[in-house]
């Protein structure tokens, strides 16, 4: 019987960081075109699509609009949108879906021109630019003026609090992702920083520092995905899915149950599990650095160190080229690309990591890639677990 | 609880539709308000139609309208021109009552602010029959 395994195919990156010239929609298809001509599959092969619900119906890419446009016409198709870590539990379901035998090969895409179109108001901006009345949860925190770095700032002030977790600590992770940065071309920011250059940049919203916040970028990002028996035929050696899996604590932040504990605590070790291995296994992180703060929570959740050792751990430089665990080898959110959903870009970094692509960013014999995204404010998150070879 | 009135606020108000516009109009009468489950006695924050906790109808209760800081921030940039006036601090605080909530903390000097410090509610009304919950150093 032919292994319906599911496995990563083909990845493809739109143009980033600043593309004046590409819409949504736009970058969706590039992104789309490039995964396409990489694993070399006939795009009359792909029977499933999966994307979020998009940037409204203004934006034309919503996932119904974009598999219009991209011409697929799908047995299969998903528009989970729970904002940046969307594309992690994109891989979950469209692994069912494939090992279930619903559809053989899905096309995930996603595509942004919020750069270009908003400029860098997202963070410091806020979602409500003028006096509209506030629905939903949003209604308790929208009209104090909290700003979503406020949101991420709550966060860390409880860590510091409950245990001892310092700003320069905090900055590390923006130094030792920004060292990476510096070996992609392409990335936003490449000048290396120092923890100083951190703690000395703008305060937003304490304790969080313009240095600890991402970039605001254009860009996008596609995958393929498909059987292994199918996967045989194509350009690259396919990269398995060994485990997927998300969860939700809540949506807003004022409804987060504890500060410091975020839902990685729950889908890496299911994620981790399904696939048999442990932290220790994994030779290189792709973690969503929306904030230094987002990634030392996801450290402690996944198992990286200890519940409230974050800090230790990252001081220790674990997360540094040459580390334990090389982190965000793509200069992550905080210094490559980050269009507003980055989930997409942490699992194609994996799959160049573990196809021994990703040049001077490469981590030696690597073998496990662990990608995990967060969507919302800490709220959704999914760990994605990737192997070079074939599960035993 | 403390009402003043701030009829001037030019920003962003609450919509104040389905349980929640019951919260904000108890507010501007100076009665803060959580929910309690009649059925298991579970307490939430915000106003829903359905205990999250089992999923009956939960009713009204009065908070005390005191709590502690459990996190906060200090915003000192944000484009919004209702906020022009920065440096401010928004905080959770733990009612006694067993649930959290988000607010604006005033009267205090932000760089003084603590975890754990003692906080009492007051409402601000934004219009005539409604008010939002603000929190200031007991």
């Amino acid at each position: 019987m032919p292994s319906r395994h599911p496995v990563i195919c083909g990845i493809g990156l739109s143009d980033y960081p600043v593309v004046p010239h590409l819409n949504s929609v736009q970058h969706h298809a590039l992104a789309a075109r490039r995964a396409i001509a990489d694993c070399g599959i006939a795009k009359s092969a792909i029977d499933g699509y999966v994307s979020t619900s998009g940037g409204g119906p203004a934006a034309g890419d919503d996932a119904v609009s974009m598999a219009e446009y991209l011409g697929v016409n799908h047995r299969y198709i998903d528009g989970t949108m729970v904002g940046g870590s969307s594309f992690e539990f994109h891989v979950q379901h469209a692994a069912a879906a494939i090992r279930e035998g619903l559809c053989d090969t899905v096309l995930i895409t996603y595509g942004s021109d919020q750069l270009t179109r908003m400029g860098r108001v997202l963070g410091t901006g806020g979602f409500q630019r003028d006096a509209q009345p506030v629905t939903g949860a949003m209604q308790m925190a929208t009209p104090y003026g909290l700003p979503l770095v406020g949101a991420y700032a709550l966060a860390a002030r409880r860590h510091m609090h409950e245990f001892g977790t310092t700003s320069e600590q905090l900055a590390e992770i923006a130094v030792g992702i920004r060292e990476f940065a510096g070996l992609n071309p392409d990335a936003r920011y490449r000048d290396p920083i120092t923890v100083d250059d951190v703690l000395n940049s703008r305060m937003i919203a304490d304790p969080l520092h313009k240095l600890d916040c991402c970039v605001i970028t254009d860009g996008g990002g596609a995958l393929v995905m498909t059987t292994e028996e199918i996967a045989r035929d194509l350009c690259h050696p396919p990269i398995y899915v060994l485990g997927a899996a998300g969860t939700q604590t809540h949506w807003n932040i004022h409804q987060m149950p504890d500060f410091t504990e975020m839902g990685a605590a729950v889908c890496g070790p299911e994620a981790m599990g399904q696939a048999g291995v442990t932290p220790a296994d994994i030779d290189t992180a792709q973690l969503y650095d929306s904030f230094t703060i987002t990634v030392m929570l996801m450290l402690e959740g996944l198992g990286f160190c200890g519940r409230g050792e974050g800090g230790a751990y990252v001081e220790e430089g674990h997360l540094r080229r040459g580390g334990s665990m090389p982190t965000n080898t793509d200069g992550g959110g905080l210094s490559s690309n980050h269009p507003g959903m980055r989930g997409i870009f942490l699992l194609i970094e994996a799959v160049r990591q573990l196809r021994g692509d990703a040049g001077e960013a490469q981590v030696p014999n690597a073998e496990l890639a662990l990608a995990c995204g967060s969507g919302g404010w800490l709220s959704a998150i999914a760990t994605v677990i990737l192997g070079k070879d074939r599960p035993s | 609880m403390r009402v003043v009135s701030d009829l001037e606020w030019q920003g962003p108000v609450p919509a104040g539709e389905g349980e929640y516009g019951e919260f904000f109009a108890a507010a501007a009468e100076g009665r803060l308000l959580i929910q309690q489950c009649p059925e298991c006695g579970h307490r939430q924050h915000y106003p829903r139609a359905i205990c999250t906790a089992c999923g009956a109808e939960p009713e009204w209760m009065e908070a005390a309208g005191t709590g502690t800081v459990y996190t906060y921030t200090v915003v000192r940039q944000y484009g919004v021109p209702a906020f022009a006036e920065l440096p401010y601090v928004l905080a959770m605080i733990d009612l006694p009552e067993g649930v959290r909530m988000f607010g604006g903390l005033t009267g205090i000097d932000p760089e003084t602010v603590e975890i754990g410090m003692p906080v009492t509610a007051y409402a601000r009304t934004y219009d005539d029959t409604h008010a939002m919950i603000f929190w200031e150093p007991a």
